[in-house]
């Protein structure tokens, strides 16, 4: 484990102050239980969670926040923004809540909140359906779809296919309407998901859980693999559901699982 | 068994088994024990608890936030104490301050800060408040500790046995009073920076602040905006440096430059340019020309000294020379007549519980600290906090208790292995941590500079995850 002690370039250069969506379920007695910040991936904001998974973390007794990174949902606008600032916005949020909190990071925020993991001593961290991205699974996005990646090249948003973020299950309807909302994440962290380094060793020794769906056409089970090995792990998969666990029709399972795994005593 | 502490088996339904001078000793076991809940306090004990120590923290105060929480006896603030360092510098690394904060916040929003740390991380129930420290001894081995507490208003005396004690029981709240001739005799009123605390104090009033420091140079704003006249008195001429400079807060434009590799020569050329550029020749301002290099001395931060100055509000003087019943004498002949004298002169450490050579502790009251950090003779011993960097305070009382926590843990698992490295590091001789030669240093014995003392945590911690 190695810790990085000096910062200059951060230090000098704070990422800009900006508004930022928080959403919020309070359960009336919390007890010990810690807070739940779910962190929307690229193009997703708050109301990626505010659909199912809040209300039901909060049900089962955890106070449960969603925020929007910048760019994103109702957060203020930052077209220049980099993965620090989204980092940022994490760690900001996170130190914000009354607890020391668990952070869960969704698709390309997982590696947000992994790199978050480094800054801020969260009580624990999942990954849902992580994208790591690196240059490897660049490319094979790209083959694999190139309507949403080659326009990214040229700075557009990333537009996952609905057969990519959703199982066939979801009806019709509730598909169109989610992608009606998506948004894209700034064109310099789409390009730092390409090329970025490993994000470092997180502080406080957190356990970290990888939840995703080896059916899953984005982070299929290579990636959630090779991702849970890193915390020494193996994923939690749900077969059958797409990319978007929290909106699919069985959105429940995953969540279940998160907190029943948050409830053993070891976390 | 040795003679001082006795193990009595009679007693062993009760929890103290052991006792010392007649005292029942209660065993804490592996817990540490930490002493104050300031700022570097609760990172302290944040940092242990990470670690995986319990921690039994003491307070004197019945609440947390140490100098920066006004309620308290000790808290040298003043209502319109801001930081001199901005946000990224001092606030804890792992846990930022708001945004929506300004790059320089206030005292209470400092405490604020520190607040929402210990209700955050859960570090109050490690904190038994309204309780001091009255004696911190070494068992003969000079590995465990008997630490003796009693209440801060009096009360039982009780002991306890710690596998390693961390104090943080803070730097500026004992008074450092300068001995300048007919003080005594002097008519006025004499107040020293610590027991002021309103601006109310200095209405209407003809006023003379001693001390080129931080806080001499603040007061000395504040009289100018307060007070009818206001002199200023320093011993030598320093380099003011602004809050703002190249559009950021002047710590970030300069570890901007740092982060860009410009040598310290460079620097210096870049900030007297800066200076010459913005208030031009010093002396012009009837102030003395700095007698060091810039980076030489602990940085004065203030943006509004030169303008009150320019403005004609301070009256800019130099060093005391003697006081009369009824006014001052400065050294160079010229007099004042000040109703109110402001004592900015500083402040000293103090550790009245524990035996001066534990720390090392000199004819001047000065520790002899290994890494600023650590006794020199034992190795369950350190004092977080005890460092005055020309930067952020908290960022490095983090890092500090993040070595500690780190070094007691190795310590705890294979004590032979770590005390045959302790015993290499004793032979090392001691350093200074500043860049370049510092002016004046028997007065900045504590002064570090914020890179150059992290680098050298950084070295200990990576060799300590090595072993």
């Amino acid at each position: 484990m190695t810790t990085k002690i000096v910062r200059q370039r951060e230090w000098a250069l704070p990422p800009a102050p900006v508004r930022r969506e928080v959403l919020s379920a309070a359960p009336t007695d919390a007890g010990a239980a810690p807070p739940v910040l779910f962190v929307p991936g690229f193009g997703h904001g708050a109301w990626a969670f505010a659909e199912y998974w809040l209300e039901y973390t909060c049900e089962r007794g955890f106070p449960a926040y969603a925020m929007s990174l910048r760019g994103h949902g109702e957060s203020g606008s930052a077209s220049k923004a980099t993965l620090r600032a989204y980092v940022h916005d994490v760690t900001q949020v996170a130190a914000s809540l009354p607890r020391q909190a668990v952070l869960v990071g969704h698709g390309a925020s997982a590696l947000v909140v992994a790199m978050a993991l480094a800054r801020y001593p969260a009580r624990a961290a999942v990954l849902v359906s992580p994208v790591f991205g690196g240059p490897g699974a660049a490319f094979s996005a790209l083959l694999r779809n190139p309507l949403a990646t080659v326009p990214a090249v040229f700075g557009r948003p990333l537009r996952p296919r609905r057969g990519q973020l959703f199982s066939r299950e979801l009806p019709v309807a509730d598909r169109t309407r989610h992608a009606a909302r998506l948004g894209g994440a700034s064109a310099r962290a789409q390009w730092q998901l390409v090329a970025h380094r490993a994000p470092e060793d997180p502080v406080g020794a957190p356990p970290v859980l990888v939840v995703g769906s080896p059916d899953d056409r984005i982070a299929g089970r290579a990636a959630l693999t090779a991702v849970a090995r890193r915390y020494g792990g193996a994923p939690l998969l749900f077969p059958g559901m797409g990319h978007d666990l929290m909106l699919d029709m069985r959105w429940k399972e995953p969540i279940a699982a998160i907190l029943d795994w948050l409830d053993k005593p070891d976390q | 068994m040795d003679d001082q502490y006795t193990v009595r088996p009679d007693t062993a339904a009760s929890a103290a088994r052991v006792w010392h001078d007649g005292q029942p000793v209660y065993d804490r076991g592996d817990t540490v024990c930490v002493i104050g809940a300031g700022g570097s306090g609760l990172t302290v004990i944040k940092n242990l608890r990470e670690a995986g120590f319990s921690v039994d923290c003491y307070e004197r105060e019945t609440s947390v936030g140490g100098a920066w929480n006004w309620r308290h006896d000790r808290s040298p603030v003043y209502a319109s104490t801001h930081l001199i360092s901005s946000k990224p510098f001092t606030q804890f690394p792992d846990f930022p301050m708001p945004d929506d904060w300004p790059d320089y916040p206030h005292h209470s929003q400092m405490l604020t800060y520190f607040e929402r740390y210990a209700d955050h991380f859960g570090l109050r129930e490690h904190v038994w408040f309204g309780t001091e420290v009255a004696r911190v001894e070494p068992l003969r081995d000079g590995r465990r500790w008997d630490v003796t507490v009693r209440g801060s208003r009096g009360g039982q005396e009780r002991t306890l046995r710690y596998a390693a004690v961390v104090v943080a029981n803070g730097h500026n709240w004992s008074p450092r009073y300068p001995e300048i001739e007919g003080l005594d005799d002097f008519r006025g009123q004499v107040l020293h920076a610590s027991a002021y605390s309103d601006a109310a104090q200095l209405r209407g009033r003809k006023v003379l602040v001693i001390g080129g420091g931080n806080t001499g140079c603040d007061l000395a704003v504040e009289a100018a905006q307060q007070a009818t006249r206001c002199w200023h008195s320093t011993r030598r001429g320093y380099w003011y440096a602004p809050k703002y400079v190249l559009g950021r807060p002047a710590d970030q434009a300069n570890d901007l430059l740092r982060w860009l590799r410009l040598p310290l020569a460079l620097r210096r050329w870049l900030f007297t340019r800066l200076l010459r550029l913005t208030v031009g020749d010093f002396s012009r301002l009837g102030l003395r020309e700095p007698d060091h290099k810039p980076y030489e001395s602990h940085p004065v931060v203030n943006s509004q000294l030169m303008y009150y100055i320019g403005h004609g509000v301070i009256t800019p003087v130099p060093d005391v020379a003697r006081f009369t019943r009824g006014g001052v004498e400065f050294a160079d002949g010229t007099s004042a007549d000040p109703d109110l004298v402001v004592l900015a002169t500083g402040y000293q450490p103090v550790f009245e519980f524990a035996s001066p050579e534990l720390l090392g502790i000199d004819a001047d009251g000065r520790p002899r600290l290994r890494l600023q950090l650590f006794s020199r003779t034992h190795p369950t011993l350190a004092v977080v906090g005890l460092v005055q960097p020309g930067s952020g305070m908290f960022s490095i009382a983090h890092w500090q208790a993040v070595t500690v926590a780190r070094w007691l843990r190795r310590w705890g698992a294979d004590p032979e292995r770590a005390a045959a490295a302790w015993g290499r590091r004793q032979g090392k001789p001691e350093r200074r941590f500043v860049q370049g030669r510092v002016a004046d240093s028997s007065r900045h014995w504590f002064e570090v500079d914020h890179v150059v003392y992290l680098r050298a945590l950084q070295r200990s911690l990576d060799e300590l995850e090595a072993a």
